[in-house]
């Protein structure tokens, strides 16, 4: 759209807020449900697998076709390290934000890579976790556990793999001089669909890792 | 500013822009308008043609016009049609056409972004009843429940063709929501406060909240019963320790909001006829809006009366049994205020009145069966028979229908601007309305009777003969009916165009500018001091309106065309519809693949192509 178009259509909303920003703040409100029915749904089964593996170790389960104890499968460690780098990440994008608004290209370029990379980690270490549980013996069908777990952690980690393409793309734009102050609300609108896809895994991680 | 040297010089006759490439690439909400009007008025003639079928099957006992499993997807086609292809675009015709014109908007807030959705329910309809011809049509019923709907009770494709197909429609409705609540929220004319909104606006903007909180929930049911179907889960499988009340849960969750997006548009459209056709401002308008929103948030607490039968226990029971009958205070709210509206006003007796009188009477009678249900004890004895029928068809025909058609009728004009014919338009109200109560009242007695619903035929000797006779009688009267409007259109378009701006003496803003509107809609922008700005100016002017000009309009920046929603949303197609292949041809992944890269590639170079 033109300079003059997109001024006028940032100018004439009945709220005074951007369409796209309302847009974005909608598709947030909707996808609450998304998640709000993916983790309900982990929640009803939870406890109800009839075999191993699970999620944390139990004295007795059924694995491999026998009743026996059973190890955790979850890699706390690893998922906090992840859980940190994306929350951090939320941090950088607003830095990065603060970086296009005040026309400082070169802190946008910096922080957004920044951002990008913090998105790059997580996805790696969802990528390594479900390749480490699929070796341990937990197909995606193996029980209530696996499914509704690869189900949850996946549509989110899909959701991330998202926002590092939009954010990616945006991160070439800025490198190529392309995002100047006066188009940061794209950056400001792929932020807010960021800090949702943070905010979900801040429900996600407590809820599937830490209680048992 | 652009807007400041706006040509409004009379239009000198510019080269209407009509092959088939326009309507193809077209972003303009109107044209979009009429191609859900179009495209669902098809779906609702093969849904109504899947009725008639199951009518002449059942007009006698023992009868062999089709078999047990035809019957089986006949039921199972006719309601996902009749909702998802029927009713819902048809509404979405409205909300397309309207929304902008009555806050006094140039069109919606994502113009590319709603030929998308077109677009994608186009395919996703056409997906859908492909299945027919390959004769694998879905045959589990439109609520899908698990575990019928699993591989090992369903085996073939058909539910693959339901779930798949449910699912791609469903992102057409996501975007369309997003895009309808954003225009209503941003793009009202200065002066049109939330309050000041026409009552068409308000429930469409209600509708547009409950399709956005509740459409999540069956995305993500219809998930798990595909990766059951095809990726080894047990999410409702009870050998794998799934429980098939989750999938009742889910799509009961997404259900029930799913009856209030069928209606709250109808209840709008109503709203809109009954003070033109009165000539007195809506009664209690704002009660109105306040009933409705209760209705939506009550409408997400009430789901479990759908699943009484499963035995839920006392405590759920009870819970959903009162709220249950509490939906029926707002609604009752509505009933007396549309009254109250009627009462003394000096009433035009045309067609869009008849339609929504009927609306009002027939939804009265579907409303109370309504409350029948609501009391467990008796829902247990009208489960899954005829009552059941009775009582959502008298809601959803009855209803929705009926305040569709008010609406085709009181809008024709000023879409196409002709007018239908109200000789015509009269006959085809008798005929629905006999043919319509002909065919569903009786159903009242054979429910109570025993009569099971969902079941192909019935022996002869149980009493069940007389009434199904009649029933059938009514059904082919209500074909007629059809038919008739299909005549009225016919003839409509035959006549020059010759509808003035405002036939009805209207009350809101789409009847201040020429029938059909031109491509920008409002060369200025009228002022809103009130919710009826139309009647405001009438007034103003000692009861008469200046018929608007056709106005040059150029300097008007008005949204490009473009294909890429289409690329789009033939990518969706590709990533959804591939799945069907997952068993019979498992390294056909290559199409989900294709197909993501599709839809990857078009949003793309959506995202970077100038809108305007």
């Amino acid at each position: 759209m033109s300079d003059a178009a997109a001024h006028a259509m940032e100018h004439h909303t009945s709220t005074g807020i951007d369409s796209r920003k309302v847009a974005i703040w909608t598709l947030i409100g909707s996808e609450c449900l998304f998640f709000a029915s993916l983790i309900s749904t982990y929640l009803v089964y939870k406890g109800k697998s009839l075999v191993g593996p699970l999620p944390h170790a139990e004295s007795q389960c059924m694995l491999h076709g026998a009743m026996q104890k059973c190890e955790g499968v979850f890699e706390i460690k690893l998922v906090t390290t992840g859980t940190a780098i994306l929350l951090f990440s939320s941090f950088f994008v607003v830095m990065a934000l603060y970086g296009a608004q005040k026309g400082n290209r070169k802190m946008l370029v910096g922080w957004l890579a920044a951002t990008v990379m913090c998105g790059l980690f997580f996805v790696s270490m969802q990528v390594y976790e479900f390749n480490h549980f699929y070796h341990k013996g937990m197909g995606y069908g193996t029980n209530l556990f696996s499914s509704t777990f690869y189900t949850l952690t996946g549509f989110h980690g899909s959701h991330v793999s998202v926002g590092v393409i939009w954010l990616s793309t945006l991160l070439v734009l800025a490198i190529r001089g392309k995002l100047p102050p006066e188009k940061s609300l794209n950056l400001e609108i792929a932020a807010l669909y960021w800090h949702f896809v943070d905010v979900v895994w801040i429900v996600i991680f407590p809820v599937v890792y830490l209680m048992r | 500013m652009a807007t400041s040297v706006i040509d409004r010089s009379p239009a000198t006759h510019a080269p209407e822009n009509t092959g088939i490439w326009s309507w193809i690439t077209t972003v303009d909400h109107k044209r979009i308008g009429i191609l859900y009007g179009a495209t669902a008025f098809l779906f609702f003639l093969i849904g109504g043609l899947e009725a008639l079928f199951m009518r002449i099957q059942l007009m006698k006992p023992d009868n062999t016009f089709v078999s047990a499993a035809t019957f089986n997807s006949l039921f199972t086609m006719h309601g996902t049609t009749m909702i998802f292809l029927g009713v819902m675009p048809l509404s979405a015709m409205f909300f397309n056409y309207f929304i902008p014109l009555q806050i006094g908007a140039r069109d919606v807030a994502f113009p590319r972004l709603n030929a998308f959705s077109y677009w994608v329910f186009l395919l996703g309809g056409l997906f859908i009843n492909f299945s027919w011809l390959i004769n694998a049509a879905p045959n589990a019923g439109w609520f899908g429940y698990a575990n019928l709907t699993e591989r090992t009770y369903s085996p073939g494709l058909n539910t693959d063709f339901w779930v798949l197909g449910l699912q791609i429609l469903g992102i057409a409705s996501m975007a369309a929501a997003i895009n309808f609540f954003v225009t209503i929220v941003n793009l009202r004319a200065p002066g049109m406060k939330m309050l000041r909104m026409p009552m068409f606006v308000w429930m469409s903007f209600i509708t547009q909240i409950l399709l956005l909180l509740a459409f999540p929930v069956i995305t993500i049911a219809l998930v798990f019963l595909m990766m059951d179907r095809h990726f080894g889960t047990h999410f409702f499988i009870p050998e794998g320790g799934g429980d098939p009340i989750l999938w009742q849960h889910l799509f009961w969750i997404f259900g029930h909001p799913e009856v209030y997006i069928l209606i709250l548009p109808a209840f709008g459209i109503v709203s809109e006829v009954l003070p033109v056709f009165s000539r007195k401002p809506l009664f209690g308008y704002t009660a109105m809006v306040f009933s409705g929103a209760f209705i939506a948030f009550l409408g997400f607490g009430v789901w479990s009366h759908h699943m009484f039968a499963t035995g839920m226990g006392p405590f759920a029971d009870s819970f959903f049994a009162l709220s249950t009958m509490l939906i029926a205070v707002p609604t009752g709210v509505k009933i007396f205020n549309w009254i109250g509206t009627l009462w003394g006003g000096s009433l035009q007796m045309k067609t869009p009145l008849y339609f929504a009188l009927g609306m009002i009477a027939m939804f009265i009678i579907g409303g109370l069966s309504g409350v029948m249900h609501s009391s467990p004890p008796a829902d247990l004895q009208q489960t899954d028979t005829y009552f059941v029928v009775a009582h959502f068809h008298y809601v959803l025909f009855g209803g929705s229908i009926f305040g569709l058609t008010a609406g085709a009728y009181y809008w024709f004009p000023k879409m196409f601007g002709r007018m239908l014919s109200e000789k015509i338009g009269k006959l085809h109200f008798w005929l629905m309305f006999i043919g319509f109560n002909v065919t569903f009242f009786p159903m009242h007695f054979l429910g109570l009777n025993g009569m099971p619903r969902r079941v192909y035929t019935y022996p002869a000797g149980l009493n069940f003969e007389f009434w199904n006779r009649i029933q059938t009688y009514g059904s082919l009267l209500l074909g007629v009916s059809f038919l008739v409007f299909i005549y009225n259109l016919w003839q409509a378009s035959r006549k020059p165009a010759d509808a003035p701006a405002d036939p009805w003496k209207g009350a809101t803003l789409e009847w201040l500018i020429p029938s059909p509107p031109q491509e920008f809609n409002f060369a200025d922008v009228p002022p809103v001091n009130s919710s009826m700005p139309a009647w405001d100016l009438r007034r103003a002017g000692g009861g008469q309106l200046p018929e608007p000009p056709r106005v040059s309009g150029a300097g008007i920046h008005m949204p490009r065309p473009s294909y890429w929603p289409v690329v789009a949303a033939f990518g969706v197609l590709g990533v959804i519809g591939s799945v069907l292949f997952t068993e019979a041809f498992p390294h056909w992944y290559f199409i989900t693949l294709g197909g993501a890269a599709v839809l990857f590639y078009g949003v793309y170079r959506w995202a970077f192509e100038p809108a305007f």
